[in-house]
């Protein structure tokens, strides 16, 4: 249940620059919070869930909007770029079709046109569409403070439901995702009862890469969104997959081993049995879809 | 059918432009000076009893100038909140839902009025709730309301065997032999089949306005179905005359039956009166979803006998409707004229209660109560066509009521067009073809409405450019401006542009009944006719002496009267109204209409759904939907077709995902992502097929249009659903899990 209310009075700050910005965070003390698209932040607010005595709105900090992307560097999206525009950016829809799909289904299209991509995993709900994808990319958050930067393990970033490995006076500056690998190919598909505007009651993402000698599986992630307290590797059903040449009865096995490996809750959204049978059943159509677009089953 | 040159026509909204530019003026616009905020206290409980209640902490707050509970209403001083219909009951001993006020606050600024809310203090004694409407009705569970009767609300009844009970209200009609019916039945069918309580899903949270002036009127802007039962409703609230209120009309964000109820408008003239100032109240979404009364859930039983060749000789029905923790809006009210009214059926009994819960109050939506009888009437229908292995259509056509067959209600049907909608349906499915895919299916169901009829005046003003003014009082919530503006167009043979229809206050306006029950294009337009009338024969007459000729003998075209079409004594009608407010004039021309309940001209829609079902994770698309409706005659046909695409989309929510989740009572779902309803995304283009059998009681043949194509959705999509996967779903919403696990028991058995 929720209770909508006015937000209280608050300082605004937006800085300029990342050094700016650390200063502020490093003075400001922990009930600060940072604005980027602000489509969680604000409606938290609302809410009256946090009441920040600061906001600091960092869009306009330069280091936040890189959007950049080469072979060796892999991809660069700072904290503040919209999901609009990786949905339109022509390296990732080239390279990233997974991370494609998934940012073009977070909430509505007005919605993408604020919220970034460093939200929606900062906000860390288990239900986040970018999260499984990411995991599967191998990404990292390169997050900054005014002692240094750091880089954290997307496997290591999320810790439970609204919660990160982000420490205090630290600001999230970029995801990184390394260039996928040749022969590699992944998607993301979700269960929502309604079309758009909803919020996935099960999320799947799934990325293969081919060793093209012997047609067997080089590697192999699964990764799951609304069946545990954060997004998650479905690590069992991964190295089950790996090393082997995929038929209709391993991606069955494989599967059944997420479906498992899953930890779901009921509430508003479905049961925990169904959830568990929607990871059944998107881990199997996930993992099709990428063995044919690998050419390994029609 | 006479052509006409305006009616018919396909016309955009006149109130479109402004609406769309954002320049319409809404309940939540209203700005005044010196404004204060008002806040509503909102119960957490269930059930329980207030054991104190003390806002002096809330008083002593700085810009805090009024707070008001209970005990301040001066309409619960002679007689019973119960007595007050839909308005919001300030909590006195008890609390019977979670979510109802217990006090509100009016300060200088919306912070302040949130911070005196939360000053507040009130100590609850939690009782336990009933929460489902079987267990409310059994006689041994404890009355929610010790002085209230079924039927009798609030006044004990002279039978002294009479005790409080939690069904508010009860109807039974029997009409032949029940039993012998069902002996002559070749197949029995009996089923039960439940649904959730709905929201409305009007764009616009309610918001009010109210001031008093120096005279002591209060003046009150708010969105409401009807200004001028607002304005009694007001005037009992606060124990004034009605001549002490004045509605002033403002545009209304949707209403669906949802706006009758006055959420706020009576707290927030309190506060006015209180306080001697202005004061703006509006609902957060969570407010207006938790609070502002949904549509009722309902458990219905219906037993139902057919010959083997599909005739049907019995069926009994029993509708229960859970009326939340007050019971002033009855469900069963409509059930009379409402269930199995369509079909010829010899024999059948109709029981439906309207029973108390602690759980939100509800109120009317579109066609009240019956999209829940016929969700389970159509489904029932749909099971009986499949055992005789009939097509659900030819059932349908061959036990079809027709004129002069008597309704359940005793009422003779007059003119009708049930068996040509059908008829029309079969014609557009057989064009269509047959469904190919494995996993689709096709569902039909019919949807009735009777239709309510009532009163409304309407003045007609014709100016000296020729151009005319329409005055009414009427709630715009469908079109019905620019429906009658083309009325009046029609009637004087002038452009639409040069009609302006104004919706006066209650103060100024003709009296008009509120906009509900499919009625007000219905009802209204014969009121702007007869005006239209009175100012034509006036305008006849003053043309009549100005040629020294028979009054009878003009005709109007193109703005003009015209004498047996004689050229030479032909006259526009702005000259005569210029002459007419001349010194030596005969006075303006004034024209007035006014119209009392006509017989009403009831309707059936005939839905026809496919769908495709994902049989993995049981999630329904809707691939195309088409509607045929007889609406007698569409004044603007853009504006029917509307209505039935919204309709349909409302039914297509209601029925695969909308629905209050409770826990404990409480409304879980209080958001707009969690009270899911459709996106664009979700529903096909919907097909509009408007069938034209005139009715014999409203002008141009006219009939009800607005409810007719809700009422049978619910049911074309369950039928839909179990033409694609052999599973019959008999609750709703039919939710992607509850279709997986209709498909998992299937696979078992």
């Amino acid at each position: 249940m929720t209770s909508i209310r006015s937000i209280d009075r608050f300082e605004y700050r937006a800085p300029g620059s990342l050094d700016e910005t650390l200063d502020i965070l490093k003075t400001s003390g922990t009930d600060a919070k940072v604005l980027a698209g602000g489509t969680d932040l604000i409606l938290q607010m609302k809410q009256g869930l946090i009441r920040p005595s600061l906001v600091v709105d960092v869009k306009k900090v330069p280091e936040l909007n890189r959007l950049e992307w080469d072979e060796v560097g892999g991809l660069h999206v700072g904290a503040v770029v919209p999901l609009n525009k990786l949905a339109t950016f022509p390296a990732i829809l080239e390279r990233y079709n997974i991370l494609a799909q998934a940012c073009s289904v977070i909430g509505s299209a007005q919605v993408r046109n604020r919220g970034t991509m460093a939200g929606n995993i900062c906000n860390a709900a288990p239900s986040a569409d970018s999260a499984p994808a990411l995991l599967c990319l191998g990404a990292g958050a390169v997050v900054a403070s005014s002692n240094g930067a750091r880089s954290i393990d997307l496997n290591d970033f999320f810790v439970a439901p609204g919660e990160t490995a982000i420490g205090d006076g630290e600001l999230m500056v970029e995801i990184e995702v390394p260039t996928p690998p040749p022969h590699s190919a992944g998607c993301y598909i979700r269960h929502t009862t309604r079309e758009e505007m909803d919020i996935a009651v099960v999320g799947v993402a799934s990325f293969l890469t081919l060793s093209p000698q012997d047609k067997t599986l080089k590697e192999a992630r699964i990764a799951l969104g609304a069946v545990a307290p954060t997004p998650v590797r479905a690590h069992g059903a991964e190295a089950f997959l790996t090393g082997k040449s995929v038929t209709p009865d391993i991606i069955e096995e494989v599967a059944e081993k997420a479906a498992a490996e899953a930890n779901p809750i009921s509430d508003l959204r479905g049961s925990a049995e169904y959830r568990r049978e929607l990871v059944r059943v998107l881990v199997r159509r996930t993992l099709r879809e990428s063995c044919s677009e690998l050419g390994l089953i029609e | 059918m006479a052509k006409y040159s305006v009616v018919g026509k396909r016309v955009p909204r006149i109130d479109a432009l402004n609406k769309v530019t954002g320049t319409a003026v809404y309940s939540g616009d209203v700005i005044l000076p010196d404004m204060l905020y008002g806040k509503v206290l909102r119960n957490p409980h269930t059930h329980a009893i207030i054991q104190r209640l003390d806002v002096t902490k809330a008083q002593a707050l700085e810009g805090v100038k009024a707070v008001i509970t209970a005990s301040d209403v001066p309409g619960y001083q002679s007689r019973s909140p119960l007595l007050l219909a839909e308005m919001p009951h300030l909590a006195q001993e008890k609390v019977t839902y979670a979510g109802q006020p217990v006090a509100v606050v009016a300060a200088t600024s919306i912070e302040i009025a949130e911070k005196a809310v939360d000053l507040i203090e009130v100590e609850y004694e939690e009782l336990p709730p009933i929460l489902d409407v079987l267990e409310s009705m059994k006689p041994e569970t404890p009355p929610i309301y010790p002085d209230l009767y079924t039927n009798f609300i609030a006044s004990p009844p002279s039978d002294e065997d009479s005790t409080p009970s939690n069904i508010a209200y009860h109807m039974v009609i029997n009409r032949g032999d029940l039993e012998a019916g069902f002996k002559e039945a070749d197949l029995i069918l009996e089923n039960t089949f439940r649904t959730q309580p709905v929201h409305h899903g009007y764009l616009e949270p309610f918001a009010a306005v109210a001031s008093v002036d120096m005279g002591g009127k209060v003046i009150v802007w708010t969105q409401s179905q009807g200004v001028f039962t607002a304005r009694q409703m007001i005037a009992a609230f606060l124990d004034l005359p009605a001549s002490r209120v004045n509605l002033v009309p403002v545009e209304i964000g949707g209403a669906f039956g949802g706006k009758s109820f006055l959420a706020l408008a009576p707290l927030c003239a309190l506060l006015a009166l209180k306080t001697g100032r202005p004061v703006r109240m509006e609902m957060s979404r969570d407010e207006v979803i938790k609070a502002a009364r949904p549509a009722p859930g309902s458990v219905t039983t219906i037993k139902m006998g057919v010959t083997k060749e599909g005739y049907i000789t019995a069926a009994s029905i029993s509708l229960i409707y859970d009326a939340g923790g007050f019971p002033e809006m009855s469900h069963t009210m409509f059930a009379r004229g409402n269930t199995l009214s369509h079909y010829k059926i010899p024999n059948l009994k109709i029981e439906a209660f309207d029973v108390l819960t602690n759980k939100v109050p509800v109120t009317y939506y579109r066609a009240p109560g019956t999209p829940q009888n016929h969700f389970a009437v159509e489904s029932q229908m749909d099971l009986i066509a499949r055992v005789l292995d009939m097509d659900p259509l030819q059932l349908r056509i061959q036990n079809i009521a027709v004129e002069g067959d008597t309704a359940p209600s005793g009422e003779i049907l007059p003119k009708v067009g049930y068996k040509e909608t059908l008829e029309r349906m079969a014609e557009y499915l057989k064009e269509k073809g047959s469904l190919q895919g494995d996993d689709q299916g096709r569902g039909v169901a019919c949807g009735f409405w009777h239709g309510a009829t009532v009163t409304f005046g309407a003045y007609v003003h014709i100016n000296i450019d020729g151009s005319v003014t329409l005055v009414v009082g009427v709630t715009d919530v469908s079109g019905s401006r620019t429906s009658i503006a083309q009325i009046v167009a029609e009637e004087f043979g002038i452009p639409m542009e040069s009609v302006s229809v104004v919706v006066g206050d209650t103060d100024t306006a003709p009296w008009a009944s509120p906009s509900v029950g499919s009625q007000t294009i219905y009802s209204l337009s014969q009121a702007v006719y007869r005006a239209c009338q009175d100012a034509k024969e006036q305008l006849r007459h003053l043309a009549a002496a100005r040629f020294e000729v028979e009054a009878s003998g003009f005709e109007f075209a193109n703005g003009r009267l015209i004498f047996q079409g004689d050229a030479e004594k032909s006259i526009a009608i702005g000259s005569l109204a210029r002459y007419s407010i001349s010194f030596r004039g005969a006075g303006p021309v004034v024209g007035r209409g006014s119209i009392g309940g006509l017989p009403p001209a009831p309707s059936v829609a005939v839905h026809a759904a496919d769908v495709e079902i994902d049989k993995e994770t049981g999630k329904v698309k809707v691939l195309s939907y088409a509607v045929a409706q007889d609406v007698g005659l569409a004044v603007n046909p853009l504006s029917v077709e509307g209505q039935i695409q919204g309709a349909v989309t409302q039914g297509i929510g209601w029925a695969l995902m909308e629905g209050y989740q409770f826990d404990q009572g409480k409304v879980q779902n209080d958001t707009l992502l969690d009270y899911r309803m459709p996106t664009a995304t979700d529903v096909p283009m919907i097909d509009a097929l408007l069938v034209e059998v005139g009715s014999d009681s409203g002008i141009y043949g006219i009939r009800h249009v607005g409810e007719p194509p809700i009422v049978g959705a619910l049911a074309a999509i369950a039928n839909a659903i179990q033409s694609a996967t052999g599973v019959r779903i008999k609750e709703l919403p039919m939710t992607p899990e509850a279709i997986l696990n209709g498909l998992k028991e299937q696979n078992k058995s």
